[in-house]
């Protein structure tokens, strides 16, 4: 499972409709083994591609080693695509190489709607994971606010998504 | 001489735990087949059968990712920190696809 505070996860699904159509790519670090996604990282798409992302790897080493010097780890990795669904692709699954990461989806593909999933994936296996949400929306807050309606600005889809045909499932 | 190794979480399976290990070389391809000797397997791990710097991996000397140094022909200097990191890509495409059109 992975526990998230919802305003990183506003935070990602913002960049992601910022970096739309490109994918957009980052990083959320946390204190070493406290499997605790704390402090958002956007990371430049060197690719600017609408379907394929690589963190800059001048960049990278600079967020890694800052974070190695905090004792922070990348807690989350995350990903959007803008056109499919949240599921890692065979790409996401060759490159998936920090063992400790939640590997989060978002997908862009419906402009109110962000949809939302997580995996751990270990040599070369894909497991999805609960998200579970922590924390107050300052957003939500806001829109309520202003309108009286929490979900106005945005909705969040989690997990899978009901209308995707699961073509695995035995009677 | 003396150069300052770090290693990834994902192949520290290979160095006992070591985050950073000591090696040495006068170039990165001496540097790998020094580090192989002592650890087997690790350079298998970044390096391709054909003999090419994997695309799964990063390696930088100090602040400067080899592949801009010549890559296995990269110099390294006594006191030279080499850090490895896994390559963070992936997306919607196809990996075959993908290699095809960025011509990698």
């Amino acid at each position: 499972m992975l526990t998230i505070h919802r305003e990183i996860i506003e935070a990602i699904v913002a960049h992601a409709r910022r970096d739309h159509p490109d994918e957009a790519c980052g990083v959320v670090a946390g204190p070493v083994g406290s499997d605790t996604p704390a402090r958002h990282i956007p990371m430049e798409n060197a690719e600017r591609s609408t379907t394929f992302y690589r963190f800059d790897s001048t960049e990278q080493l600079r967020v890694w080693r800052e974070m190695d010097d905090r004792d922070e780890e990348p807690v989350v990795i995350y990903h959007s695509h803008t056109a499919t669904e949240p599921y890692p692709s065979r790409t996401d699954i060759s490159y998936a190489g920090e063992p400790n990461a939640h590997y989060l989806l978002v997908s862009t593909r419906d402009p109110q709607t962000a949809e939302i999933r997580s995996f751990r994936i270990l040599d070369g296996q894909v497991s999805e994971e609960p998200v579970q949400l922590v924390g107050e929306s300052m957003e939500a807050m806001r829109s309520y606010e202003e309108n009286g309606d929490p979900h106005a600005v945005q909705s969040f889809m989690f997990g899978q998504s009901p209308a995707a045909v699961d073509y695995e499932c035995q009677p | 001489m003396a150069i300052d190794v770090r290693i990834p979480t994902i192949l520290r399976s290979y160095t006992g735990g070591a985050k950073a290990v000591s090696s040495a070389g006068d170039n990165l391809a001496e540097l790998l087949t020094n580090l192989d000797g002592t650890y087997p397997g690790l350079r298998g791990r970044l390096i391709t059968p054909e003999g090419g710097l994997h695309r799964f991996v990063n390696i930088y000397v100090n602040d400067e990712d080899v592949r801009f140094l010549g890559s296995l022909d990269a110099k390294i200097s006594d006191g030279d920190t080499v850090t490895i990191l896994p390559a963070v890509a992936g997306g919607a495409f196809g990996l075959a696809a993908a290699a095809a059109v960025l011509g990698r």
